[in-house]
């Protein structure tokens, strides 16, 4: 029943979708100066029918219909309510309809919100949308589809993969595909202004808010991905150069990027294809993301069913996306005159961009080099940490600087030149920096430069909001004061945080005590308990902090979750605004004895925020291009 | 004819990028364990855990039967297998080569130390290129080979009972 009407549902919306490109088409073709409200009904007809083929789907998974395949293979009818219901999005078919949804959604709202642009460049837009939304509805009912039909209707399902049963995960996947796929909102953008010569400043205006709002929801749905990493894989890091975590930082690079250059266009009219060619890139990146991370051909953490037909088919659909855009692109591409003075603000921005576009391709290369050695030599090797590491470290100091000093250059012609000032802020950087040092006396040459930086960067932002006319034009950097603060307490934090965490492994038997440092780890006693869709074995420790003598209780769990069969480890986490404690237990079979790992980790908490404050930078910025128009 | 050349100059790159993802998801996928077994297992050489000197496949030379176990101090499951290896090692007299992935020297001998040493030689593979050409993508894994050096058997994840009686079955076949 519901597999029916799902199916009906998708079908309408590709119909729907379908009758867009015809109307908007015929509208282009014949002038008309306004948009009729038909296409604004058939819109917000598409975005219904979808959003009510997913809401079916939701169903499905509440009342355990196991006739959808979907539901049966990642669902069970023990699991917790609010898991079943984001068992919908945590899986690949379930999934795909949520991007369709945004996608349909997004397209309407583009639609309403860009009344004041020019109705040709709107209505290409909206039509190039619709083929994208066409490409991945075909990809959904030919190779994906989550209403396909299974008989005879299973009585039990499968279960969903235990470590997805997490709050944060119930979020952080709609959070990145907003990210994801508003970027295809200035892709289709951009491949209508190439074809209607809408180009300059009304152009960025009218992605401007499109580019803002993805790179907030990015930046946001990397940082729950990265929280949930943090707590679930047990390992007590955030970030493991995964493949899957790649693909989304890599369109979160080139929209930074956007999101500068596009101030240039606005105020100087200049560097409309480089604007063009970001915008063209961000999305092309979101797609060869999903293809990587889908077709199973790198192996990561993430649990998308590797299977090949549905990589050929992304793959296809990226081939057409990749050769259209550049065809596109180099057909209609105007040489424009570049009149930017190297002692400028536009030139630093450019200069911002490269590096940008530097991180890029070192993220791009480190995550498809193994598919090429392994297609062309036969090699099969993997790229980790110290490959990221060495090359992408070095170049976060010079852009901490210029994300310092940048702001304040002038537009069009400025004279660069060392200040006093900045020489001062330095030496106060060198000096807060030394003093961390001596407080905790550690020392490593690299880190050091890192926090002096970051710390210069932070001065610096800070020294900027109370320049000048405070309140009256404090409107206009306020966004940018906050991002930029948020990115230098960012790169501090991971600083001290990498430097100064302290870690150790040992193993413990009930009743027994470990010393060390500050620390004395006792293993008080072990429960058992028994949970809806798990039983778990919960280890009782008391840390005490004998310098402080402050002593933590932290319970550390082995959970064994029956469906599908799997163990998992759950952290204990105690935080707080100076450090985290971070335990870990594990068996050792056939013995008493329990593997204990224990991690304080300075400011944990201040790096979810500084994350939290970059994004926040980005929405007061919508709003305040709201507040404006 | 500028134009053309300035087109193919400019597609070439993507193209060659999505040719390169279509041969990738045209080729089988390697790590299954069917694919290794039968056949023979590539030249390596190793330095010793414990000596001097390196191993490589001539120290496996007189074995009729050889186990190798890739495993590491810090990973939990190579501590439960460790009796089951010893269990092995003096049940069945196998002999069982020890190949140490991307650890650190003192961490792998205090592992030996603290839960006991299966192996009747150890070699270290600090970057782990050579487990990865033995075709293992986790620790622990083990692979048993015969005298011919050619791989009868892969086990993915630490060997446990029934593990235990397939070895003997195979070795006393």
């Amino acid at each position: 029943m519901l597999s029916n009407i799902g199916n009906l549902l998708i079908f309408f919306t590709v119909v729907t979708s379908l009758l867009v490109i015809f109307k908007s088409s015929k509208l282009i073709l014949s002038s008309a100066n306004s948009i009729s409200k038909n296409i604004y009904q058939l819109s917000i007809l598409q975005s219904t029918f979808s959003i009510m083929s997913f809401v079916v789907l939701v169903i499905g998974f509440v009342i355990s219909d196991f006739s959808l395949i979907t539901v049966f293979q990642n669902s069970h009818t023990t699991k917790p309510l609010i898991y079943k219901i984001s068992g919908t999005w945590g899986n690949h078919e379930g999934s795909l309809l949520l991007w369709i949804n945004v996608l349909t959604i997004f397209s309407y709202l583009f639609l309403v919100f860009s009344k004041k642009f020019n109705n040709e460049f709107r209505l290409g837009t909206i039509i190039t949308q619709n083929f994208l939304l066409l490409g991945f509805l075909a990809f959904l009912l030919f190779n994906s589809n989550p209403f396909s039909y299974i008989f005879p209707v299973p009585l039990e399902g499968l279960g969903l993969n235990p470590i997805l049963q997490d709050p944060a995960l119930a979020i952080h996947p709609p959070l990145l595909y907003v990210g994801f796929v508003g970027s295809s909102i200035y892709f289709s953008a951009a491949i209508s202004s190439l074809f209607t010569n809408f180009g300059g400043k009304q152009f960025a205006l009218s992605i401007k808010p499109w580019v803002i709002i993805s790179w907030v929801f990015q930046t946001l749905g990397i940082l729950v991905g990265s929280i949930w990493a943090y707590y679930e894989l047990g390992w007590g890091g955030f970030w493991f150069w995964d493949p899957v975590e790649n693909a989304s930082l890599m369109p979160w690079f080139v929209m930074t990027a956007l999101m500068h250059s596009l101030i240039v266009l606005e105020k100087r009219g200049t560097l409309y294809n480089w604007v063009v060619i970001m915008c063209l890139t961000t999305f092309t990146l979101t797609v060869t993301g999903t293809f990587l991370v889908r077709s199973g051909i790198l192996n990561s953490v993430h649990t998308f069913a590797n299977d090949p037909s549905r990589g050929l088919f992304i793959l296809m659909f990226l081939s057409v996306m990749i050769l259209f855009s550049i065809i596109t692109f180099l057909k209609k591409f105007k040489l424009q005159n570049y009149l930017i003075e190297t002692q400028s603000k536009e030139t630093l921005i450019l200069l911002n961009n490269w590096i940008m576009i530097f991180f890029l391709a070192t993220i791009l290369i480190g995550t498809v080099y193994p598919i090429f050695t392994e297609v062309l030599i036969n090699s099969k090797i993997s790229v980790g940490p110290p490959f990221y590491n060495t090359i992408l470290i070095p170049v976060v100091i010079p852009i901490l600087f210029l994300m310092a000093v940048a702001p304040r250059v002038g537009w069009i012609k400025a004279k660069f030149s060392i200040s006093y000032y900045s020489l001062l802020v330095v030496l106060f950087a060198l000096l807060i920096n030394f003093l961390i040092q001596k407080a905790f006396k550690s020392y490593s040459w690299y880190s050091n430069l890192i926090i002096i930086s970051s710390i210069f960067l932070i001065i610096y932002t800070l020294i900027d909001l109370f320049r000048g006319n405070f309140k009256k034009d404090l409107n206009n950097r306020l966004s940018r004061i906050i991002s930029h603060l948020g990115f230098g307490l960012l790169i501090f934090f991971i600083g001290i945080n990498h430097t100064l965490t302290i870690e150790k492994d040992f193993n413990l038997k009930v009743g027994e005590t470990k010393n060390f440092l500050n620390y004395q780890i006792k293993f008080k006693s072990l429960d058992l308990e028994e949970k809806k869709n798990y039983k778990a074995v919960v280890g009782n420790f008391e840390i005490l902090n004998k310098m402080k003598k402050k002593s933590e209780k932290l319970t550390p769990e082995i959970r064994i979750y029956d469906r599908p069969e799997t163990i998992t480890y759950e952290a204990s986490i105690k935080s707080n605004i100076s450090h985290d404690l971070y335990l870990t237990m594990s068996n050792i079979q056939r013995t008493e004895f329990y593997n204990i790992k224990f991690q304080e980790k300075p400011f944990m908490i201040w790096i979810w925020v500084s994350v939290i404050l970059i994004a926040l930078g980005g929405i007061t910025k919508v709003f305040r291009n709201e507040s404006n128009t | 004819m500028n134009r053309i050349l300035k087109y193919i100059s400019i597609l070439s790159l993507p193209i060659f990028i999505l040719l390169i993802f279509f041969l990738a998801l045209e080729r089988e996928n390697q790590y299954t364990t069917k694919n290794l077994v039968g056949k023979k297992i590539q030249d390596f050489e190793l330095k010793s855990l414990n000596q001097e000197n390196f191993i490589n496949q001539e120290s496996l030379i007189g074995n009729n039967y050889t186990l190798i176990n890739f495993w590491a101090s810090w990973c939990a499951p190579c501590r439960e297998e460790n009796s089951a290896l010893i269990k092995i090692k003096n049940q069945l007299g196998l002999k069982i080569l020890g190949i140490n992935f991307k650890d650190k020297k003192n961490h792998a001998k205090n592992f030996l130390k603290d839960y006991g040493n299966p192996y009747y030689t150890i070699g270290i593979d600090k970057d782990g290129t050579t487990s990865v050409n033995f075709g293992v993508f986790g620790i622990p894994e083990s692979i048993l080979i015969d005298k011919n050096f050619i791989i009868l058997k892969k086990f993915i994840g630490p060997i446990e009972e029934e593990d235990f009686m397939e070895i003997k079955n195979i070795i006393n076949k």
